[in-house]
């Protein structure tokens, strides 16, 4: 028999109860779980609950040498993995005082932004289907396909490229590579009225996302947002255009911006960028054939190569945010530390948690898809 | 502000719109499997005629998915640096990077465009493959990510050796190596994959990777530990050795081979030499064993056991018929290749080890063999090759025709003799290349022009020399003459000698490869000269041995027949070096340490009748 006065800790008031939201649910992104308390279909409260996905990749790049780590970091974010290996080979590139050959710069911008286009295609199919809409994400995923066919041709695999290596990429682009790009280019550009026709033109979708999970730049600026999502709320930021690195500055594009800071603004944000990536990446493919030279600065032999000690602290824009990376040597082969400034580790955790509360179950999957989060950048 | 009218609602017919999608061909269609793109980083294949076994590719993967398994039946030779050892694959493991192939010192890995690797299990019953040029189901794919010249992680590039150039190195024996600096030797250190092959080819298996590891480290103490582990003759080596590490050497399959005599060389010269002393005898036993051993001969196998057996607390006593130890090291081989200080440092440190060394002792003349046979528990014959061969042409006998062991003693001597106004060598080797240089070198001195020959029966580009000798030889202002056989010595009608007749070689062996040359007398050749120099070979001299001993012993073609660890038939006899098994220092080394090794366990087990 319970004592008179017994009372659960945790026990909810009757009229709350709590939903395990994943981590295996369609609404979901990836590996991930929210736990919602809820009132009827009111969010109370919510609560990050990651940990699915930890595969312990800062500490596996502890034991390995320098150049081993390149397998390992695409990992990080499967949808776009291209900025992961650039950013870590930015930051080896510093520690080892490598200057990486032009061809290979530009060869890596055309990486980022290849990358940036299918993973905002992937993004908005996500999106889209949290508002019932699945066609969307049947389109995103195969012409995001078009863009893995040209990765599979440029690096040998479609998804983890590896093509990223510190001192510049591993391969010179194939014969007639880029005539084969901006094809792909041209038709992923005749495509964009059929998402907007279909999407951003469409009154279920507007009306879904505006004014879903809407915060403030305020907000944005103390809870660390970055990239799209930061955008969406009024600030012009752009690692691209504000710390450039590779040869950002030699490119013209410009930084879409919208106010609202709702979901539907970040949809926008990512939808016009799709157009900016398309534009810098007309650039890149006019450039490219008049810019001759190695594809990769001399490194030493991989299985004796000590760094410098030091560290340094690289950043990029990722289709999610600024993604950083801070690497550590006390003058070994190996890194000392690693940590990855995943941009989803905000976005997924404190972000998401505020964002969510106080508005409706149904809501939940469209905010987390529409904050763009990545999993594994959270539990990297 | 996006440029999409999000707000236009459009005509109520927009919907209809979607029917224009019946005209075109869909987003979504079933694709037929195709062929993977061009460089595909699909399943592994691998040239097992190009794989040498070295397994780089497994030190390089990052997810330990490759294990070298051993092959049996397929070659194996540590001589030219081939394991019978494939790599396989684990690809529960794999990742598909490509660090192996890019990595791959011979070029023999690449990844195939195969890329499905669904089958049933009477095709493939595991995760665990051993890649070969066939693929993995059977099925030849082409090759997909290969081996590209811009994308090679291996460093094919040797670093550059600082020379003195020809016209500074001509007049004078100072050596014309200079040796790597600081960062040369890191560089250099740094291209090496630690595969091991040096250390297999080595007679001695010098323990290269470790020491290449620990100059890479900066670390040159710990590199000259390793080194003296296996070779006392360290500084030496590290300038003279044959070098059959670096022909062994993986990087040497595309690229040059690591500089692993130079690294040796710049450890030496790096630490100290009384640390050189300490670290070398660090494991020397405290307790004298009160046996006592007598080594005739001070060339690098007297003296390599001697080293070894005195550290094991042995009584060492070494007799050397010469004014000064170290053999051919020091008589045979020239200032300029191999300055004396250098050979006085490796001898100092053998001798701080206990080894007492007699020299102008010549056994058999001196002291009879007999005695040290009476004195001593075990008697070690290192006597190596002292008497230069001849060529026995018709008049050979004339007093200008000299042997090159003999020319080469004098000049380390310093004894006197008169050099030639014009030399002509016989012979292709490494001796040849020496006195040809050497009276080079003393022609400049005292005549201020070089007017040296040199003729063999090979041609240029497979003369036993090593082709640095020739390269510089030639730079040098020598010249070379080949398929030359010696026919005669010209002598004028007072007996003076005017030249060497040669014939044009056809052909140097039969069909049985016996040696056996023929001429084409067509070609006949005079070659103008004062003096002709003999350099085809040595032979032992023996008569120490005493007619009764040389008769009691048992021979093999002309040398003292031994056992595997170098005891003669005579129980108290062993014998090292190049008179049993040549031909070069790092050899007798090898056999200095086996030598020492039986006698020190015959010794200890007293077995000593």
């Amino acid at each position: 028999m319970r004592p008179e006065n017994y009372q659960s800790f945790h026990q909810p008031p009757s009229h709350e109860y709590e939903l395990f939201f994943g981590p295996n649910h369609p609404g979901i992104e990836g590996n991930y779980a929210l736990r919602v308390q809820l009132h009827g279909d009111e969010v109370l409260r919510a609560r990050a609950d990651g940990g699915y996905l930890h595969r312990g990749f800062e500490k596996l790049m502890e034991g390995r040498l320098w150049i081993q780590n390149i397998a390992l970091v695409p990992r990080i974010c499967v949808p776009d993995p291209v900025p992961m290996e650039v950013c870590y080979s930015l930051a080896i590139e510093q520690l080892g005082g490598l200057e990486v050959p032009e061809r290979a710069q530009w060869i890596r911008v055309m990486q980022l932004e290849l990358s940036r286009i299918a993973a905002h295609l992937f993004t908005f199919g996500g999106h889209a289907a949290t508002t019932g809409m699945y066609t969307p994400m049947f389109w995103g995923i195969a012409d995001r396909d078009l863009i893995l066919d040209l990765f599979e041709e440029l690096s040998g695999g479609r998804v983890y490229h590896i093509y990223n290596i510190p001192g510049g990429v591993r391969r010179d682009l194939p014969e007639g590579y880029l005539d084969r790009v901006r094809k792909t280019l041209e038709y992923i550009e005749s495509r964009l009225p059929d998402y907007d026709n279909l999407m951003f033109q469409n009154q279920i979708f507007v009306r879904r996302a505006t004014g879903t999970g809407t915060m403030t730049q305020q907000q944005a600026l103390e809870w660390g947002v970055t990239g799209p999502n930061l955008r969406a709320t009024g600030l012009e930021f752009d690692v691209r255009r504000d710390d450039p690195y590779l040869v950002y500055d030699q490119l013209e594009f410009d930084i879409p911006v919208e106010e609202a800071g709702d979901a539907w603004a970040r949809a926008l944000v990512r939808r016009s960028e799709l157009k900016e990536s398309l534009r810098i990446l007309r650039q890149v493919v006019d450039r490219l054939p008049s810019i001759g030279g190695p594809i990769r600065a001399p490194i030493p032999n991989p299985l004796a190569w000590n760094l410098p000690a030091g560290d340094v602290y690289t950043r990029v824009e990722s289709s999610k945010g600024e993604l950083a990376y801070y690497v550590v040597s006390n003058g070994g082969d190996k890194p000392y530390r690693v940590h990855v400034r995943g941009p989803s580790a905000m976005h997924a955790v404190q972000v998401l948690e505020n964002l969510v509360t106080g508005g409706r179950v149904e809501d939940v999957a469209q905010i987390m898809f529409s904050l763009d989060a990545c999993p594994p950048e959270v539990d990297r | 502000m996006s440029d999409i009218d999000y707000k236009d609602r459009g005509s109520i017919l927009k919907p209809l719109k979607s029917l224009s999608f019946f005209g075109r061909s869909p987003v979504t269609e079933k694709i037929e499997p195709r062929a993977a793109s061009a460089n595909y980083r699909g399943f592994h294949v691998n040239d097992w005629t190009k794989c040498v076994g070295c397994s780089t590719c497994q030190k390089v993967c990052d997810n330990a998915a490759i294990t070298m398994v051993r092959i049996p039946g397929l070659e194996a030779d540590p001589i030219k640096g081939i394991r019978d050892e494939r790599p396989a694959i684990d690809y529960g493991r794999c990742c598909w990077c490509g660090l192996c192939v890019d990595i791959c010192p011979t070029g023999s890995l690449a990844l195939s465009r195969e890329y499905v690797h669904t089958c049933t299990e009477d095709q493939l019953s595991s995760y665990f493959v051993l890649p070969d040029p066939n693929g993995m189901h059977g099925v030849a794919y082409d090759k997909g990510w290969a081996k590209t010249a811009d994308a090679d992680l291996i460093d094919l590039e040797r670093q550059d050796m600082h020379e003195l150039p020809a016209e500074q190195r001509i007049g004078n024996f100072s050596e014309m190596v200079l040796g790597y600096d600081d960062q040369q030797a890191l560089l250099e250190a740094s291209r090496c994959v630690q595969c091991g092959m040096c250390h297999d080819a080595c007679p001695t298996h010098m323990h290269a990777p470790q020491y290449i590891r620990a100059i890479w480290e900066g670390k040159m103490e710990e590199a000259v530990r390793w080194i003296y582990e296996t070779n006392p003759f360290a500084h030496i080596c590290g300038r003279v050795c044959t070098r059959r590490c670096e022909d062994a050497c993986s990087i040497g399959h595309r690229g040059e081979p690591i500089a692993i005599r130079w690294l040796k060389r710049y450890a030496m010269d790096a630490v100290p030499h009384e640390r050189v002393k300490q670290i070398a005898l660090a494991n020397k036993v405290d307790t004298p064993t009160g046996k006592r051993i007598a080594v005739i001969g001070g060339g690098p196998a007297g003296l390599t056991a001697a080293f070894d057996l005195a550290k094991l607390g042995h009584g060492v006593t070494v007799f050397e018929a010469q004014d000064q130890p170290g053999g051919m090291t020091r008589y045979g081989i020239p200032e300029y290749r191999l300055p004396y200080d250098r050979i006085d440092r490796d001898i100092d440190v053998i001798r701080s080890a206990g080894v007492d060394i007699r020299c102008n002792v010549r056994i058999g003349q001196d002291t009879p063999l007999d005695t040290l046979r009476a004195e001593y528990d075990a008697v070690l014959l290192a006597i190596g090759l002292q008497e230069g061969r001849q060529t026995r042409i018709p008049n050979s006998q004339n007093d200008k025709v000299f042997r090159a062991v003999d020319l080469l003693a004098k000049i380390t001597a310093n004894e006197p003799f008169e050099v030639p106004h014009c030399a002509v060598v016989i012979g292709g080797g490494n001796v040849a290349m020496d006195i040809a240089r050497s009276l080079a070198r003393l022609q400049k001195q005292q005549y201020g022009h070089v007017n040296v020959v040199i003729t063999a029966l090979e041609e240029q580009q497979h003369f036993l020399a090593d082709p640095d000798e020739i390269k510089e030889a030639l730079e040098e202002g020598i010249v070379i003459r080949d398929q030359c056989g010696p026919q005669g010595c010209e002598i004028d009608a007072s007996g003076k000698l005017i030249g060497l007749k040669t014939w044009k070689v056809i052909s140097i062996f039969d069909e049985n490869k016996r040696f056996a040359p023929r001429y084409d007398e067509a070609g006949e050749t005079i070659h103008v000269c004062d003096t002709v120099i003999e350099a085809i070979g040595q032979s032992a001299e023996t008569s120490l041995l005493g007619s009764e001993l040389t008769e009691s012993l048992a021979w093999d073609r002309g040398r003292l027949k031994v056992d595997e660890d170098g005891r003669t038939s005579e129980p108290w006899l062993w014998t090292a070096g190049d008179c049993v098994n040549g031909p070069d220092v790092v050899h007798a080394v090898a056999d200095g340490h086996r030598c020492a090794a039986s006698i020190h366990a015959v010794l200890t087990n007293s077995e000593q009748t």
